[in-house]
């Protein structure tokens, strides 16, 4: 490296690598250490940034490495990429103090290389190195499905793989046309949006498929539900908000982004109302989260950049503190369907309480961290003269306040008790770490809505906006109150049905599974219907073919050598009689034979050069 | 402090809660609808500024969020917890 500068991945990296080598005593340590460490290292990263306005110029390359012809930047260093690394960093020491508690180690290695992974391609300055920790972060997260070791896991993992896998074919096939191709140049900074080539549509693609745009999105609720109780708070941090970085790192202003983020908030909101599986629920949450950030990439205002990037900080902490809450009620009870539980404030009050704190900050509530970032996104759609864009926000913001606080809390702590004797025996407040956990984060919830400049001091450019003027406030609290009227009015129809709802994925569901009927049915019978034709019109004919040859060399060569052998034998008797045994004489005879036939060769030469 | 026992004494008095429900969506209404209580100034659109609105697009979309959604899940979209098991 040129420089001694040391990336917050490699911290988690080599702390993962180490985990297996730990000794059982110290693990625990081990666990809240590490990411501490990285966490120490990013705020030292972002210690050195200046104040403001220095945006997209202010950017410093460090850890510079040359690799093949080029230099892998593992730090450039600016406010985007710091907002962004110092929330991932601290996901990474909330998820860790979780899963305190986990005794299988592939989880944590897998936990920590997926994390060193979001956090290397945050603070990535070229395509090389952003690829190469875009697929770490892929490649190990899977295991976070995988070690559920559940029915159902597996394929899960594998789907989730497979989708992955097509979106990092995409991008590399993108920065390989973007930057040999068109010669983009191999730094990933800011794409012309007016003027994209083929190489930054495939770039595009594959980073709309890890912020989980539809119809690329269903890979999320099919993973993050399948997750182990302490991978989905890792899952649910990391793939969808390092994409968000990524496209308002390099796709800010394209305009295509606003329609999609849209639908995106507003399709998430629709299939959380049917999901009947609470962590399902949240994660079709996400897509609808997601959604307001991608439309603040599209619009790329620097106010909506603020809010995409404020939106991804605060989403973070408050999803993570509901997969959490979802989580324990998992890990205690074994249950996570909504059809399966209910009425278990009694059991787990804690978790109630905390999961509840998470769910009013994600609705806005004054004072909680998503009242001060979520209407930068909604004022950034009404200044940019988007009023449609600005009103559907905020039906999914009633949408958002609808499913993920009342709706997850009610019929998960409330309503009919659907619970078996097992799950109500089993059902009780997890283990202290994972209370500390949700506790941090639930105090994030409010320090970051109390004290705006925390957040607003990170964004990536100048802020001037104030959330708490008295109309906001009114508005938000009037949106909310009446949200919980309508709900509370309609909770018949939001009983929760056991049911699964269709989605995109039925697609390469159905699809692999019409492949596999193709490959077994079609391509098997007709091999089968060739080896039996071989076998009974095939061999016949060649073992017939066989015997006619066979005849043909007793016959036809056989004879052929044998009359051969019998003839020379015969000239040989005939000629015995010539010899006997006269040396000289038959010298002379064969040198006469050899000068007779030299003379008729020396006569026709000269014959023949004349 | 026992959060149970909190949570158990508000659900005893579910009746007054609803009452307190009612009076705040009252006041919230009519913070709305009195002009001069609010200043209006910072809404984004005209159309904010008609009274009630916010009160009412919060629980005109609540509502047609879930009788939407519940269709559209209805018309084919919610299957068997089994669908795709082989």
């Amino acid at each position: 490296m040129s420089e001694a500068w040391i990336p917050p991945a490699l911290i988690l990296i080599a702390g993962a690598l180490a985990v297996p080598l730990v000794p059982g005593r110290l693990l625990k340590a081990w666990l809240v250490l590490v990411p501490i460490v990285a966490f120490l290292r990013v705020l030292s990263i972002g210690m050195g940034i200046p104040a403001a306005g220095d945006s997209a110029t202010g950017a410093t390359l460090l850890g510079r490495v040359p690799f093949l012809g080029h230099d892998l930047v593992f730090g450039r260093v600016d406010k985007l990429s710091n907002i962004f690394g110092h929330v991932m960093a601290i996901a990474a020491v909330i998820g860790s103090l979780y899963a305190l508690g986990v005794r299988d180690r592939a989880q944590h290695v897998a936990s920590w290389l997926y994390a060193g992974g979001s956090l290397g391609a945050i603070y990535a300055g070229d395509f090389l190195t952003l690829f190469i920790f875009w697929e770490l972060m892929a490649f190990s997260s899977v295991f976070l499905i995988w070690l559920r070791r559940e029915p159902g896991s597996n394929a899960a993992g594998m789907r989730y793989l497979l989708v992955h896998a097509a979106g990092g074919v995409a991008l590399l096939a993108g920065i390989v046309l973007h930057c040999e191709g068109s010669g983009g140049g191999w730094a990933f900074d800011a794409f012309d949006v007016h003027c994209m080539d083929a190489g930054s549509w495939l770039i595009l693609g594959g980073f709309v498929l890890n912020a989980a745009v539809p119809p690329l999105h269903a890979w999320l609720p099919d993973a993050y539900g399948a997750g182990t109780f302490n991978g989905s708070v890792f899952l649910c941090a990391f793939t969808t908000k390092t994409a968000v970085y990524a496209l308002c790192r390099g796709f800010g202003g394209l305009d295509i982004l606003v329609p999609l983020g849209v639908a995106m908030a507003l399709y998430g909101v629709v299939y959380a109302v049917l999901e009947n599986d609470s962590r399902r629920l949240l994660a079709y949450h996400i897509v609808s989260q997601v959604g307001y950030m991608v439309a603040a990439v599209g619009i790329g205002t620097p106010l909506a950049i603020n809010g995409a990037c404020a939106l991804a900080f605060t989403n973070v902490v408050y999803k993570g503190l509901l997969f959490m809450g979802c989580g324990s009620v998992l890990h205690m009870t074994g249950e996570s369907r909504f059809s399966a539980l209910g009425g278990l404030y009694k059991r787990m009050p804690w978790t109630f309480l905390l999961t509840l704190v998470g769910g009013l900050s994600i609705s806005a509530f004054p004072l909680t961290s998503g009242f001060v970032s979520k209407p930068l996104i909604v004022a950034a759609g009404f200044k940019s003269h988007l009023p449609a864009v600005g009103f559907l926000l905020m039906l999914a913001s009633v949408g958002t306040f609808l499913h993920t606080g009342l709706k997850v809390p009610y019929f998960i702590f409330f309503g009919k008790n659907h619970c078996s004797p097992e799950v109500w025996e089993r059902a009780a407040d997890p283990p202290w770490n994972m209370r500390a956990a949700m506790t941090v984060s639930a105090f994030l919830c409010f320090f970051g809505g109390c004290y705006t400049p925390y957040l607003y001091g990170m964004l990536p450019n100048p802020v001037e906006f104030n959330p708490y003027t008295p109309y906001h406030l009114t508005e938000t609290v009037q949106i909310l109150f009446f949200t919980a009227a309508g709900f509370f009015l309609l909770i018949r129809k939001l009983e929760p049905e056991p049911t699964v709802s269709l989605d995109t994925d039925w697609f390469w569901r159905m699809g692999g599974r019409a492949f596999r009927w193709f490959a077994r049915k079609p391509v098997q019978s007709l091999d089968a219907t060739f080896g039996e034709l071989y076998r009974t019109a095939g061999l016949a004919g060649l073992m017939r073919s066989a015997g006619g040859v066979r005849s043909f060399d007793n016959r036809v060569i056989d004879g052929l050598v044998d009359g051969l052998a019998s003839a020379v034998a015969g000239i040989g008797r005939r000629l015995r009689g010539l010899q006997r045994g006269a040396l000289q004489e038959s010298l002379a005879l064969a040198f006469a034979a050899a000068a007779i036939v030299a003379a008729g060769v020396l006569f026709f030469l000269g014959a023949f050069s004349r | 402090m026992n959060p149970v026992k909190i949570i158990d004494f508000l659900r005893d008095r579910c009746r007054l809660l609803a009452w307190i429900g009612f009076v705040v969506f009252a006041i919230l209404a009519a913070v709305d609808a009195v002009p001069s209580v609010i200043d209006k100034a910072h809404a984004h659109t005209e159309a904010e500024k008609t009274p009630l609105f916010w009160p009412l697009f919060g629980f005109v979309g609540c509502a047609l969020i879930i009788i939407l959604s519940k269709a559209f899940g209805h018309a084919g979209i919610m299957k068997r917890e089994d669908f795709y098991d082989e």
